[in-house]
């Protein structure tokens, strides 16, 4: 598979706008605009774009609390984004959701579960649906390293490979779950060493070579599409932050974020991407400046946007065949 | 209307093939509800005969609960509509999170983005399996927002509840008790839905009324008749659905009667008879002559020894007896 220079340089893009719109959000958080903590996917932008740019806009995604680029790939507007994270009226979800509970139908973007362990068995029944009823789309569902050590994991996995279902599992392995090591967690080094007791390929990735994880999901994606069935893909990277807006982040040596910092994803593949003369000074400021500026008018169209009245929290519990 | 007797069961399958053949999206997803060739049909055989037009819709999964109801909603979300399956509402702790943080939260947290269209069939009631079989658990669920919790007692009821439940746009949480599937009653041989949210009065009187939950309806319609003949006019209504509620059905009985007592066969503590017994309170408390009377089950666990469970369990002497108090008053 090839993959164009015009791919490259929207997946390089993508990559800045996810940094730049996660870093404008925390510090919208620090400065209190923003209800809650807020979880940045910084150091991990090549894994949710190579993923996200291997779907179609007609596949479904079940995206993690990190990684908000995801939404945008997918088709969401990064200023309605923005605002449902602001708790804002013009968000997705109307301010009822938050940054964990993004959901996009125009995008088939399933929304955030923020329950973790809910994400497997959702995944599970929007592949269902697809399988049924023949549609030539897949459901690509993402979740951490620690969400990948809970038992609907087992269950839901178990069940796509018995049923072929069209599902591509993507694996956030960026080494922690809040303070919890994976290497300490998990029983085995490698969450892909598990596709194995699921009969299903399993394949680990460098997380932060987007062009590694986006052939890796294509190729699965086809697969499941073909009909063989449901793929594990595990995606080793680095929440190069901490845990949330919350965390001081205490519990990490400084050796393992000094040399995980060497490998960012997104100065990788800036230096690829010069060295093969895609690149140049002048074209990274102009992606730098547009990505800015598109950002800043995302935040501009947040915080211009009006809260939701206080009334509207009680709307939407029950659908009802008179009000839709 | 012609109408035939049929029982709870049979009931419950008519409305599930007629949805079946009525909408594509809708499939059962459960364990051992098709089982292979003979086929198990359900726990509780609820689903016998259905593969003969369905055999691709009904999902038999491994004992994966959570996934079950996890699996029907996320279909439900992409536009099926799933049955789902579990065997005994015991087991339904297990699917918890799915049903009440996820289905139940979903339409709400995507601002109508998404809807849930799923049931969640279960078998409730205690016919001596023992605690971990035998439960019926209704003040947990009226407790979620976003949920419509439905409790059938007649065939009739059952088939009509759950065809309308098949076809809401919201999850509903349908409990089948155990000791109804082979009860008899008159069910229409033409289509007919049940409306949720009204109740039903089961038999009509002017000295007290009761509200009679799932099976304790059936109950209590004996201890109206027994009482009759002692001549005291008892109304007995049945909510059919716990969520939404038919308030105004209770209250206006209230109203006429003056006193009341709420039958459920969940442990008292907490059950629906204390919210239903407090909603009165609030709506009527200038129109009753006496406290709310409430039967429920003693607070233990549901013993497989018969005396035992029997004596948890409430029954028509405890009816009986928590009417001749409220009258008495
Ligand atoms: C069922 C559940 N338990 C705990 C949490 C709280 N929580 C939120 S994120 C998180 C860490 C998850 O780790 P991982 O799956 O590796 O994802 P990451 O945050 O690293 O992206 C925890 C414990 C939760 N949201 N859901
Ligand atoms: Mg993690």
């Amino acid at each position: 598979m090839t993959i164009s220079e015009e791919l490259m340089l929207q997946m390089y893009r993508y990559m800045v706008l996810g940094r730049l719109f996660e870093q404008s959000a925390e510090q919208l958080t620090h400065k209190g605009l923003i209800p809650g903590a807020f979880h940045t996917g910084i150091g991990e932008e090549a894994t949710h774009v190579g993923a996200c740019l291997a779907l179609t806009h007609k596949d479904y995604i079940i995206p993690t609390h990190r990684g908000h680029v995801a939404d945008i790939i997918k088709g969401a507007d990064p200023g309605r984004l923005m605002a449902e994270i602001l708790g804002r009226a013009t968000g997705y979800c109307g301010g009822r959701g938050g940054s964990v509970h993004i959901a996009d139908a125009a995008s088939n973007n399933l929304g955030v579960q923020a329950v973790l362990s809910a994400a497997y068995p959702v995944a599970v029944g929007a592949a269902l649906t697809q399988k049924r009823a023949n549609t030539g789309r897949i459901v690509l569902a993402m979740f951490g390293d620690g969400a990948s050590l809970m038992g609907t994991f087992h269950e839901a996995l178990n069940l796509s490979a018995i049923w072929h279902l069209p599902v591509v599992w993507v694996c956030v392995n960026n080494q922690y779950a809040m303070s919890t090591s994976f290497a300490e967690a998990s029983a085995i080094a490698n969450v892909a060493d598990r596709a194995c007791a699921y009969n299903m390929p399993g394949h680990v990735v460098d997380g932060n070579d987007v062009m590694a994880v986006y052939e890796t999901v294509r190729e699965a994606r086809e697969r499941a599409l073909a009909g063989g069935g449901p793929t594990l893909i595990e995606c080793k990277t680095y929440r190069q932050g901490g845990h949330s807006t919350f965390d001081t982040n205490p519990y990490r040596p400084q050796e393992e974020l000094d040399a995980w910092s060497k490998r960012d994803p997104i100065t990788q593949f800036e230096q690829r991407l010069r060295e093969r003369g895609i690149l140049d000074e002048k074209r990274i400021t102009q992606i730098a400046d547009g990505v800015r500026q598109q950002v800043d008018e995302a935040e501009e169209f947040a915080l211009s946007s009006p809260e939701p009245p206080p009334e509207a929290g009680v709307e939407f519990v029950f659908r009802s065949s008179e009000v839709e | 209307m012609t109408t035939r007797e049929i029982t709870f069961r049979d009931a419950l399958n008519e409305a599930l093939q007629e949805e079946m053949g009525r909408e594509e999206g809708v499939f059962i997803i459960g364990q051992d509800i098709y089982g292979g060739p003979g086929g198990y049909q359900g726990a509780f055989k609820v689903t016998k005969g259905l593969a003969k037009d369905f055999r691709d819709r009904l999902l038999d999964t491994p004992m994966i609960e959570q996934t079950i109801v996890g699996a029907a909603v996320g279909a439900a979300m992409t536009g099926s509509r799933p049955v789902a399956e579990i065997m005994f509402e015991d087991f339904i702790t297990l699917a918890m999170d799915l049903l009440v943080n996820t289905a139940a939260k979903t339409h709400y947290m995507t601002a109508g983005q998404y809807c849930v269209p799923i049931v969640v069939r279960a078998a409730c009631g205690a016919v001596g399996v023992g605690p971990q079989h035998s439960q019926t658990w209704t003040s947990w669920f009226m407790h979620i927002p976003g949920l419509y919790v439905v409790l059938p007692s007649t065939p009739y009821d059952a088939k009509g509840l759950l065809k309308t439940a098949i076809r809401d746009d919201n999850p509903v949480l349908f409990l089948e008790h155990k000791k109804l599937y082979n009860v008899k009653g008159r069910v229409p041989e033409e289509e007919y839905e049940i409306p949720f949210g009204e109740a039903r009065v089961l038999c009509p009187g002017d000295d007290v009324t009761v509200v009679a939950i799932g099976y304790m309806a059936g109950l209590a319609t004996q201890v109206a008749g027994t009482l009759r003949d002692q001549g005291l006019s008892v109304e007995v209504i049945d909510p059919r659905t716990l969520a939404p509620l038919d308030l105004e059905t209770i209250f206006q009985s209230v109203r006429k009667t003056h006193k009341v007592v709420v039958v459920a066969e969940d442990c008292k503590t907490a059950g629906p008879t204390a919210e239903i017994a407090a909603l009165v309170s609030e709506a009527c408390f200038e129109y009753l002559d006496a406290p709310v009377g409430r039967v429920g089950a003693r607070d233990a666990p549901i013993a497989h020894n018969v005396g035992m469970s029997e004596y948890i369990l409430p029954d028509a002497a405890d009816i009986h007896e928590a009417v001749q108090r409220v009258i008495a008053w």
